[in-house]
């Protein structure tokens, strides 16, 4: 191959570069830049673009750059795809991993909402964070045309170290099998903390994909753990979701894709979801019973909040913990729906003060007024004021707050 | 001509366009001498006893009117991008040969690009109004021959009073208008709602022109233009495309990243108390702006509060609070949609308000300086709070000021501004271009944290330990930094194409030819 271009021009690309890279016998590196930003940071594009050129071990090159406002942290990704495209170099150019990237994630953590990005489209990447999702997924896997696959893991690479996520789950969405092999081996060593495993039909190929980070990690020197979301998008997938579920210890959560579900059952996906009733109720219990959350598929219909929070409530009855979003404004919908609401909060305090209360007299029955209230009821009012508590809606010590009044 | 270091340390020419320029001064420092300009006395001995003024074309008007080289020609930008009018002026100019002409438009529109051609071939000698896209480029590449000289709204009507700006021809574009020139913006197929740019333009020239393509008969009412200022009524078929005149409804931002800072902006107005019962407020057509005054629509409502005026350019979402009692009354100089037009017609609430009475700084008195909460948009903003809305980080002018400067004068000026546009900072070390000074700026609201001017003490303590995202303005201006890198400056040649007026006439900056 002679050329390669990479990256994204056009009237409505933001934050992202058009390289086309051509390499030659002699005549040193020639540069064209056409910028919007030109008379900014044109010097600092052609430094930087200069720079990665020797890095490579390219001398002699045309490179022409259409840039939209890119970051250095894209420039850098797009002049090393195509680099690579034509030499295919193993080295890498790694942006500075930034101060505020480095934290863990916990098993335990809210999985409410995780924001999908598209994982070649950088516009979306730098206010992701911002928008306060739980999680972040930039995305190898269908958000990513097939010839874009190797440009977007590098793409992916660099985010990972350059975008603050603020505070955010750090998730990535690899490519089914083989491919997403190798999408670990470029995103494991930047501090990933899960790895959505899409389309996931048995325990062997998650395992495959947790030996494979487990390897990368020896290598690595990492002791940190990343975690496993498998997605479910299939009868087969449905049908072995415990078996998947139980696969390892660092799945703590399982997903249901709808889309690619009921395309496989020769469905329509309906907004009621009759359609996926079953699997949706078989996910929730087979993630309950192997102790991990259990998370619905996305809501598609970006304009449509309202059929959103009706979606996520429903989601929240079946027993579902959380949804993904395609669009940071159903974030805080999703987080709305999935948090208990102040009637389900004043009622659980009151079953659990009257149980409380109960105890400490010695009583063997808990009653609320006339009412008598079994244990599990009990329970599931504790759990919801444990909810209410971690989401910061009332106070640690709300007992005594309530006392107060 | 010679550059002289105004009050606010910028490099200001002495003269514009062969007249003395005095150079800014401070805020409030500058104190005007003198008397208002007037035009000639008439007498109706020289116009129909019938008082038909109906003359059949823009071209014989001009002719009647004694359109001759040198002349300063005013317009209004109510039609905006559907104007039909403007360009024809200087292409019937041109026909006659007649050379050097000032343009002097309130705003100017991407419609009115084909005027580069007239100052191409002489026709015009300069544009002395808001300088946009295609137009403001051309005067950065120093291709205009005279010196552009930028206005707010309200510095315009100052210059028409005092005289600094005598318009020769006023040619006012009137949705509807009787055969006397009385007018008014309802009515008809290019109905504008309001006129509130009409007035001092009407009042002070020595020569006004109605254009309509709708006849009523007297008396058109309630009129805007009053009849006995206007020398000839012009009959069109069409002044404007009327699509193009009011877009049929503004929308809210769609970007979740300014509904983001739209969300910020009515938490903070909100928790610092700013929004009250009987507070006043403003805030433009933008997408943020919009989204803004939703949100404190919807506060009011859960409060039970209401707005007791809103200043306009009305939109539907002002339209609401007024209809839905979360509002008094909108005082409007300028209807952005048809929600907003339709309601100047039918609601007495809902009263037009010329910027002659709002803006003007040399006027017993100046309305912006009642308003509680201002919400207003910036290319840029320094670390000292100066703002900047005529140019680029890059140079190029490219937007009119409008009634920015004016609005700065409110009690509480907040900016809502992402923190950078793709990869280009908008806090800066120091602007670009110098259009409002800092200590009239109290609030800029980002994505990545609030700034709050340290002169506003009060603004701090009200909102101390409520969860806002607070930073200084310097965090904010490294964050960006942080992001995008550190921009170089902008590289310009010594020329200056254009000077950029405060409200009261004096010199706030001047801006220089591009260097590619």
């Amino acid at each position: 191959m002679k050329q390669a271009t990479t990256g994204n021009a056009g009237p409505k690309v933001r934050s992202d570069i058009e390289v086309t890279l051509e390499i030659k016998g002699s005549g040193g590196v020639e540069l064209n830049l056409k910028s919007k930003v030109k008379s900014m940071y044109g010097n600092a594009i052609e430094m930087q673009c200069r720079e990665l050129l020797k890095f490579f071990g390219v001398e002699n090159a045309k490179l022409s750059l259409i840039d939209s406002g890119a970051l250095p942290f894209v420039i850098a990704a797009r002049v090393e795809a195509a680099v690579k495209m034509l030499t295919g170099t193993e080295a890498a150019f790694l942006p500075v991993m930034i101060p505020e990237n480095v934290y863990n994630s916990a098993r335990e953590r809210f999985r409410f909402s995780r924001l999908y990005l598209p994982g070649n489209n950088p516009g979306m990447f730098l206010n992701a964070g911002l928008h306060s999702p739980d999680g972040i997924i930039l995305d190898l896997e269908d958000s990513v045309a097939p010839d874009r696959k190797d440009e977007a893991r590098i793409l992916v690479r660099n985010a990972l170290r350059a975008v603050d996520f603020y505070g955010a789950e750090r998730m990535v969405r690899i490519n089914q099998g083989e491919r997403g092999l190798t999408d670990l081996e470029s995103v494991i060593p930047h501090n990933v903390h899960l790895i959505l495993i899409p389309k996931c039909e048995d325990a062997d190929s998650l395992r495959t994909v947790d030996e494979t980070i487990a390897s990368i990690k020896r290598r690595e020197g990492q002791n940190d753990t990343v975690l496993l979301m498998p997605i479910i998008e299939s009868a087969k997938g449905v049908e072995r979701a415990y078996e998947i579920a139980t696969a390892s210890p660092n799945v703590v959560a399982m997903a249901i894709g709808l889309e690619d579900y009921t395309a496989d059952l020769g469905v329509q996906r309906t907004k009621e979801g009759s359609e996926s009733l079953y699997a949706r109720n078989r996910i929730v219990v087979a993630a309950r019973a192997a102790g991990i959350q259990a998370i619905d598929s996305v809501f598609s219909d970006v304009g449509d909040m309202g059929g959103l929070l009706s979606n996520v409530l429903s989601s929240k009855a079946m027993g579902f913990e959380g949804m993904g979003c395609i669009h940071p404004r159903q974030i805080a919908v999703i987080r709305r729906g999935f948090s208990p609401t102040p009637e389900e909060i004043d009622r659980a305090g009151k079953i659990v003060i009257a149980y409380r209360d109960a105890l400490s007299r010695g009583l063997g029955v808990v009653a609320l007024g006339s009412k008598m209230i079994d244990p599990p009821v009990v329970a599931r009012a504790q759990k919801t004021i444990d909810l209410a508590v971690r989401l910061e809606i009332i106070p640690q010590n709300w007992i005594e707050e309530e006392g107060k009044e | 001509m010679k550059l002289i270091e105004n009050a606010a340390g910028r490099q200001v020419p002495d003269e514009i366009n062969g007249t003395e320029a005095v150079p800014f001064k401070g805020v409030g420092k500058h104190r005007p001498s003198g008397r208002k300009y007037a035009p000639s006395i008439p007498t109706c001995i020289d116009y129909p006893e019938d008082n038909n003024k109906v003359i059949i074309s823009l071209r014989e008007a001009l002719v009647k009117c004694g359109l001759k080289d040198g002349m300063t020609i005013s317009t209004h930008h109510h039609l905006r991008d559907g104007d039909l009018i403007s360009n024809q002026i200087f292409e019937i100019a041109a026909e006659l040969g007649v050379k050097d002409l000032v343009w002097f438009p309130s705003a100017s529109f991407p419609c009115n690009d084909p005027v580069i051609e007239y100052l191409e071939n002489g026709t015009v000698n300069r544009i002395e109004g808001s300088m946009n896209g295609p137009l403001g480029r051309f005067v950065s590449e120093g291709r205009m021959k005279g010196m552009a000289v930028l206005r707010s709204h309200g510095g315009r009507v100052q210059a028409i009073q005092d005289g600094e700006v005598r318009i020769d021809i006023a040619v006012l574009s009137a949705p509807a208008a009787d055969s006397f020139g009385n007018a008014k913006g309802t009515g008809g197929p290019s109905a504008t709602g309001v006129l509130g740019y009409a007035k001092a333009d009407y009042m002070f020239a020595e020569r006004v022109i109605v254009v309509t393509d709708t006849l009523v008969d007297l008396p058109c009412f309630p009129m805007e233009i009053e009849g006995n200022y206007v020398d000839c009524v012009v009959v069109v078929d069409k002044i404007g495309i009327p699509e193009k005149i009011v877009s049929g409804t503004t929308q809210i931002t769609k970007s979740p990243d300014r509904l983001l800072i739209a969300e910020l902006t009515a938490s903070f107005l909100e928790k610092s108390g700013l929004l009250r019962d009987g507070a006043t407020m403003q805030a433009g057509a933008g997408g943020t702006s919009l989204a803004i005054a939703v949100y404190a629509h919807e506060i009011l409502r859960r409060k039970g509060w209401k707005f007791r005026f809103g200043f306009g350019g009305s939109t539907k979402y002002m339209v609401s609070m007024l209809e839905e009692g979360q509002m008094g009354y909108i005082l409007d100089a300028q209807a952005f949609d048809l929600d907003a037009v339709r309601s100047v017609e039918i609601n007495p609430n809902h009263i037009p308000y010329p910027v002659f009475n709002a803006y003007n700084y040399h006027s017993k008195g100046n309305l912006t300086t009642m308003m509680d909460i201002m919400i207003l948009g910036a290319t840029e903003i320094d670390t000292g709070f100066n703002g900047n809305v005529v140019t680029h980080s890059d140079g190029l002018l490219l937007h009119g000021i409008g009634g920015w400067q004016n609005c700065l004068h409110a009690r509480n000026v907040i900016i809502p501004v992402p923190l950078f546009r793709d990869r280009i900072p908008v806090i800066v070390d120091r602007v670009t271009t110098l259009c409002g000074p800092g200590e009239l700026i109290d609030v800029i609201i980002t994505e990545r944290g609030i700034a709050i001017n340290p002169r506003r003490q009060d603004l701090i303590d009200s909102v101390k330990g409520k969860g806002l995202p607070l930073v200084s303005i310097e965090e904010l201006k490294e964050t960006a930094e942080r992001i995008c890198g550190k921009p170089d400056r902008a590289a310009f040649d010594e020329r200056v194409v254009a000077a950029i007026k405060w409200v009261d006439g004096t010199v706030i900056d001047a801006v220089r030819k591009v260097k590619y």
